[in-house]
């Protein structure tokens, strides 16, 4: 038993060097190396600070932005060091009143849009932190963004193309647009 | 369904297939007894690790030495796993300053690691170090994988070998999958995440500033960090300004290559890989998926090539798929079907080229309906538990299916080892079932299966079931537990069903609306993952011993033959008649109730 117990330790210290040392610090080096603006967070940089990354949804409620996907974290939207969704039940009344919360917030600031909202722009996601929305979500937001800004909705649905990537070599995921990128170049244009 | 549903569950099948006979080939080469080219490559740093370890890589031990050597070595790493996480405070590369985590957490967290479950009752990001993350619970992440496959790899050696007692080397076949199997891949995957974006760097949080302020409200807590309640009992709130994000950093690339190839599960940050720095694009989620199935699938074919038959691995295979697929094709259906109790409010769900539409609560807008879904499907029927997508959100039918892919017991791939050995045990028993039909004496991969053969393989099909039912029954008794659900009505008990079904079938995914982290949930939970997972593996490893010792009787016209349609027909019904036999009562309570409910 005393060998048993000597072996298993130097073989769980031996381990964990290999393991939790060696493999991380050495997959930590190479992805520097290789894939640097990935491995530190896609991060959006203006006059070499970070203002964001491309991966990570930030909150809008201001009717001149595109909204993002809905966010459960606490106690703020899109809280970076607190990811998780709602977690609400599918027959929970709870979702219910959040789902209708959130079409009543976007009628509130866009009444004569009577469609019915894209599913994914009223219902949290999965993370809390979704960087991205649907084309329909966009879509639905377009005519507002355009008029707030005064700016023509030919103008705005081009910039809505340029941050709509397609499906992943063409077949995997789905469509989606990048909110803060795009809001970003919106304020961007509104300068010029 | 769409088509482009069918298409992305096709392609993802199609090249599951292509790799795992290569994959598969590949490991029976690691675990052959004499010398070849892979082994050789390896050979010198391997035998170094056995000199500094003192391990005589020769000595072919029996199945009692097996068990007893994996259990001490998998409770030597709960000792440390737990220390890492009770002193982190004092230890480097800690730049938030997380404080230690509470015993009980510790605990559980310990025993979840390696029991490759990954049960998580803590949020990574906002309470592991670095290092704990690191060199405490990503190495367990290797180890309780290697753990896993060894005991297979000694399992089907019983069914190889003939009269003999050893059944291999528990440290040669540790060493072995950790060097050659999930080292060189996890290190591949992990590049290959980054190069989509999954972060992978030892940076402290980054501050940005919001491109717009909001206000929120912010819970008033007291000197000592408790909440302050109002005279109603209200938490108490004050207004406040959202100015900047934090954006969290960590070697999150290398533990999440091996949380998925290991099927551990266990999430760098809170929202698992729902999360953008954890699976940031459709590709990567892609990857993630096929590295879950690639070593249980893989693994039949190496079990089939060491008996000498490559058939009865294929038909394991087979039996796995036929119970995937039309669970998969469910769970993705009801998901595109939408929410019921949403169709009443001017929300549009239906499918267009612009929208994946479906129930999108708790998904992410890049993996939309059927990539969450598949993802649901694969994590929950091998015993990984990673989630894209929050199961509590997903419909009542949804949802049914992850927990009825875990109380099958894990053997729908299963995780890495454990879940072929779990679908062994179903064999055997299927084999004797038609024994009895016939009145013959049951024979698999030309062994007799006797009395003892038959007590291990019930004991391994059966003690997982039992201590579902019996722990979800105390739990739904004790006040303390029914207090954390997080939805109300049947809901509510599905909360309970899945986090006991999940734990004890080391799947270790959550309905994260229960708050697990009580000191309640945290030692049953333990002792169901600890329990089930090493009472199935002993078991297992007893069952090999005692074929191991038998002899090779050779086939006859009364042998049942297990390669065909037919024993692939009834091994599925014998998983599923247990499965459900057990489980039915429990979930008409639950996901099927709540379906009635919204139905209309």
């Amino acid at each position: 038993m005393g060998r048993l117990i000597r072996n298993a330790l130097t073989m769980l210290v031996v381990m964990t060097v290999i393991t939790g040392l060696i493999y991380p610090m050495v997959a930590t080096g190479v992805a520097q190396v290789l894939f640097p603006h990935q491995a530190n967070g896609s991060l959006i940089e203006r006059d070499g600070k970070p203002i964001g990354s491309e991966l990570i949804g930030q909150y809008f409620d201001d009717p001149k932005y595109f909204w993002g996907r809905p966010s459960a974290t606490t106690p703020q939207p899109n809280n970076g060091t607190a990811s998780n969704g709602s977690n609400q039940g599918p027959t929970n009344t709870a979702l219910r009143d959040a789902v209708q919360q959130r079409i009543d917030a976007l009628r509130k600031v866009d009444p004569g849009n009577t469609a019915p909202v894209p599913a994914d722009l009223v219902t949290a996601s999965g993370s809390g932190l979704d960087p991205e929305i649907s084309p329909a979500a966009a879509q639905y937001q377009v005519a507002r963004v355009a008029r707030v800004r005064h700016l023509s909705e030919q103008q705005v649905q081009t910039l809505v193309a340029q941050f709509t990537q397609g499906r992943q070599l063409g077949l995997l995921g789905e469509l989606r647009v990048n909110v803060l990128q795009l809001n970003l170049a919106l304020d961007s244009q509104q300068v010029h | 369904m769409t088509a482009n549903d069918f298409i992305q569950i096709g392609i993802f099948l199609v090249v599951l297939l292509l790799l795992v006979k290569p994959m598969g080939r590949y490991m029976a080469h690691v675990y052959a007894d004499e010398p070849n080219r892979v082994t050789r490559l390896g050979g010198g740093v391997e035998r170094f690790i056995y000199r500094l370890c003192g391990i005589k890589a020769n000595e072919d031990m029996g199945w009692k030495q097996y068990a007893i050597a994996m259990l001490v070595f998998n409770v030597c790493g709960m000792v440390a796993v737990y220390v890492f996480q009770r002193v982190q405070q004092w230890l480097p590369l800690n730049p938030q300053h997380f404080p230690a985590l509470s015993p009980d957490l510790s605990i559980n967290t310990a025993i979840s690691f390696v029991t490759n479950t990954n049960w998580q009752a803590y949020s990574g990001e906002s309470t592991m170090s670095y290092l704990t993350q690191m060199a405490a619970l990503a190495v367990q992440n290797f180890l309780s994988a290697a753990t896993g496959i060894a005991v297979l790899i000694a399992v089907v050696r019983g069914f190889a070998r003939k009269t003999t007692k050893g059944i291999g080397n528990f440290w040669v076949d540790l060493t072995r999958t950790t060097l050659y199997v999930l080292m060189p891949l996890s290190f591949l995957l992990a590049m290959l995440l980054v190069s989509q974006g999954v972060i992978q760097n030892l940076k402290p949080y980054v501050d940005v500033p919001v491109v717009q302020t909001s206000s929120y409200a912010q819970p008033v807590t007291d000197s000592a960090g408790n909440p302050v309640k109002d005279a109603s009992g209200n938490p108490e709130t004050k207004p406040a300004q959202t100015t900047t994000q934090t954006l969290p950093m960590g070697p999150a690339a290398s533990q999440i290559a091996i949380k998925m190839l290991g099927t551990n599960g266990g999430g760098f940050f809170g929202a698992n890989s729902a999360h953008p720095y954890e699976n940031p694009t459709p590709f990567s989620n892609f990857l993630e998926m096929l590295a879950i199935f690639l070593i249980p699938g893989a693994l039949c074919i190496t079990f089939g090539q060491m008996v000498s038959d490559r058939r009865q691995g294929w038909a394991i295979l087979a039996t796995m798929l036929v119970i995937f697929i039309p669970l998969v094709i469910g769970v993705t259906a009801a998901e595109q079907s939408g929410n019921p109790i949403l169709h009443s409010l001017s929300i549009d769900q239906h499918a267009s080229a612009l929208q994946s539409g479906g129930n999108m609560e708790g998904k992410e807008t890049r993996f939309g309906i059927v990539a969450s879904s598949l993802f649901t499907a694969i994590t929950t029927a091998a015993s990984c538990g990673a989630v894209n997508n929050m199961h509590d959100s997903l419909t009542p039918l949804g949802g049914l299916v992850p927990m009825w892919l875990m109380q099958l017991g894990e053997v729908i791939f299963g995780g890495v080892g454990s879940g072929l050995y779990g679908m062994l045990a179903f064999a055997v028993v299927a084999v004797f079932i038609a024994g009895l039909m016939v009145g013959r004496t049951p024979e698999y991969l030309g062994k007799k299966i006797e009395a003892y053969e038959m007590k291990m393989a019930s004991l391994a099909v059966l003690i997982p079931c039992a201590l579902v039912v019996i722990c979800t029954a105390i739990a739904v008794m004790m006040p303390t537990a029914t207090a954390t659900v997080g939805n109300p009505g049947a809901h509510g008990f599905s909360e309970i069903l899945y986090t006991v079904t999940s734990a004890t079938n080391n799947n270790g995914s959550a309905f994260g609306g229960l708050s697990a982290n009580i000191p309640f949930w945290n030692v049953m939970l333990s002792v169901c993952m600890f329990f089930a997972r090493y009472t199935l593996a002993i078991a297992m490893l007893a069952l090999a011993g005692s074929v191991a010792a038998k002899k090779h009787v050779p086939e006859s016209a009364g042998t049942l033959p297990t390669h065909t349609p037919l024993f692939v027909t009834l091994l599925a019904s014998v998983v599923i008649i247990v499965g459900a036999l057990t489980f039915l009562p429990a979930l008409a309570l639950g996901p099927i109730a709540e379906y009635l409910m919204s139905a209309h």
